[in-house]
């Protein structure tokens, strides 16, 4: 096709399409920047009226233009801080088995990486149901905000693993063989050569999986966190909310008002999301500075 | 922080203490050795967590979703067009879910599939440093918006705006929910997309160049073709997340389910009836309850499917360039 000689006489319009072609793609590309700029207007415009730090502090009401959002803030950040608690010893030894103990890649490991690979494949409200009968009902923790951190946990574990694995990766061969050369055991080389090394990749990882964590609403729903407390979760064991749940519903409502809380509460999360990235953007910065 | 200590002190054959006394060597040797495989062993059984996850995750939907069974026919779930599961005994017709779902699903594809691939084709070809700085960090900001909030944008920008254009559009409707689905998956499509296109070797580019072709003639003809099985998973991939999309569809696309084909009315998703139904109360051993597990069933047959089809590609991909 391209070599027929036809197509020697129309240079000019072949050209004409090439500049075109290399348009509509640059257009392309410049209407995802479009979209996140009307997406951060809207949002701005019609949630920033209502922020306050009386909103941000006050507890949650029936009534629009009082309610505040202070629960939802501390179910979110105890889900958080839970969610972080368990996954990350777990995610961090998993991906140091795959990566490091394993390194001939045995047929179990190529068929746990496999297997992972599905798992970060799974819709999250798949989650929800596995945590619903496996933490909700079978062990017993009811609708709790230790129910919706497991299930949670779960729900970021492949994340974490394949983050962490690629952060080791990127220490260099040459590190682990100097030490064990010096007589270290393989314990060692890892505990002091490869995870100090990979630290700010493993962390820029976590740091992500983790605000992904905080975003998602639908396996929490599914394991139980309600839309209404009256009062601040005191202990594990209390039933919560968090701050997508109660976006998800005042954005249902039918009043006005209703939305506009809605998108102010989303500018508190966005602002917390940004101010969590932020760490995983200097980490990640770091970690290019070190290579 | 002792182990540390004695660790170092081994390591350095360092004559400090007792550390170098025979018999002390090899009790310490052993010592080692047992936490060695100590550690291994407990990083192993972390691993092996996930095959666990797996298997739990699909015991649990099959034995959940089997009292739904024999209390349904499976006919009538797979054929039926009215899911209507209040009041009881209730009718679960799949049909209208599996109809709501596939039009978010193929007109997230429909917006995102082609506006993906060019805007890959730009970052991969075009794009110069300072172009791709600014456009990279906003398509990665636009992935981590929380997907409610996609679903606050459907409800409250796209719908008003479509209605300048329907007047007699829905409040909820599956247009707009198809619509911020696919503004969702079109970061995953570009930088998949893009990965697949830069991955092709240069010498193939540079062939097509050097017998006259224009950058756009190389680009369609050469480059999409040779990374056509890496793109095609990554559409693949990025269909199967917008299956299992939950919020923004709940939200724009709204919980009515209807057995239609007009994108201007209010559906209901697989998702959304899950996530619907799991906001009231949830007694388990309920009808109610066993449905989501159902539903939930069939949408991991239909995720777990179409990601294995695009590991396949990719796969096949990897042979023929690397």
């Amino acid at each position: 096709m391209i070599l027929d000689p036809s197509t020697h006489h129309n240079l000019r319009s072949r050209k004409r399409l090439d500049v075109l072609f290399g348009r509509l793609c640059q257009l392309a590309a410049g209407l995802g920047i479009l979209i996140l700029i009307i997406f951060l207007v809207k949002i701005i415009v019609d949630g920033v009226q209502n922020i306050s730090w009386a909103f941000i502090v006050g507890d949650l009401s029936q009534r629009p233009s009082r309610t505040g959002i202070w629960p939802a803030i501390v179910g979110s950040l105890y889900v958080m801080v839970l969610t972080a608690l368990f996954s990350v010893p777990v995610g961090v030894a998993a991906a140091i088995y795959l990566e490091e103990f394993n390194r001939r890649k045995s047929r179990l490991s190529s068929i746990i990486q496999l297997n992972i690979a599905n798992l970060s494949g799974v819709p999250s409200i798949v989650y929800g149901l596995l945590g619903r009968f496996l933490f909700v009902y079978f062990f017993g923790f009811k609708t709790s905000i230790i129910a919706g951190a497991l299930t949670m946990t779960l729900l970021i574990l492949p994340t974490v693993i394949i983050v962490t694995q690629e952060a080791l990766k990127a220490v260099p061969q040459s590190y682990r063989e100097g030490s064990m050369a010096l007589g270290s055991t393989q314990w060692q080389s890892i505990r002091l050569q490869v995870l100090p090394n990979a630290l700010s990749g493993i962390l820029t990882g976590i740091i992500l999986s983790i605000s992904r964590a905080i975003g998602e609403t639908a396996p929490l729903i599914v394991v139980g966190a309600v839309s209404y407390v009256s009062n601040l979760p005191k202990g594990l064991g209390d039933s919560y909310t968090v701050l997508p749940i109660k976006i998800f519903d005042w954005a249902n409502e039918s009043q006005e008002k209703f939305h506009q809380v809605a998108a102010s509460a989303i500018l508190v999360l966005m602002v917390g999301l940004l101010f969590i990235n932020s760490f995983a953007i200097y980490f990640r910065a770091r970690a290019k500075a070190k290579k | 922080m002792t182990s540390t200590q004695t660790d170092q002190a081994v390591i350095a054959g360092s004559p400090k203490g007792s550390g170098n006394l025979p018999h002390k060597r090899v009790s310490v040797h052993l010592q080692r050795q047992i936490r060695e495989g100590a550690i291994k062993a407990f990083c192993a059984l972390c691993a092996l967590l996930s095959v666990i996850t797996t298997i739990t995750i699909v015991y649990v939907l099959l034995t959940e979703a089997l009292p739904f069974f024999t209390k349904v026919d499976f006919k009538e779930f797979a054929t039926g067009t009215e899911w209507k599961p209040t009041p009881e005994p209730g009718h679960y017709g799949m049909l209208p879910l599996i109809t709501g779902t596939l039009m978010i699903t193929i007109g997230a594809g429909l917006f995102a599939v082609p506006l993906g691939l060019l805007s890959a084709i730009y970052l991969a070809e075009y794009a110069k440093p300072r172009a791709k700085a600014i456009l990279k960090p906003a398509l990665e900001l636009l992935a981590g918006i929380p997907t409610v909030v996609y679903g606050y944008f459907g409800l409250f920008f796209v719908t008003p705006a479509l209605k300048h254009v329907f007047p007699s559009i829905q409040s909820s409707n599956a247009l707009a929910g198809a619509i911020v689905v696919g503004i969702m998956i079109l970061p995953l499509v570009s930088s998949l997309c893009e990965d697949a296109i830069s991955s092709v070797p240069v010498a193939l580019k540079e062939g097509a160049q050097g017998l006259g072709a224009t950058k756009a003639e190389t680009t369609m003809k050469i480059v999409v073709p040779a990374a056509l099985s890496g793109i095609v998973a990554s559409f693949i991939l990025a269909l199967s997340r917008a299956l299992g999309e939950t919020m923004a569809v709940t939200l724009a696309a709204g919980s009515n389910p209807i057995l239609t084909l007009n994108p201007l009315k209010g559906i209901q998703t697989m998702t959304a009836y899950m996530v619907s139904t799991s906001k009231g109360d949830l007694e388990h051993g309920t009808m109610k309850y066993w449905s989501i597990f159902a539903v939930g069933l069939v949408l991991f047959a239909f995720t777990f499917s179409m990601n294995l089809i695009a590991r396949k590609l990719v796969a096949k991909f990897k042979l023929n360039y690397q």
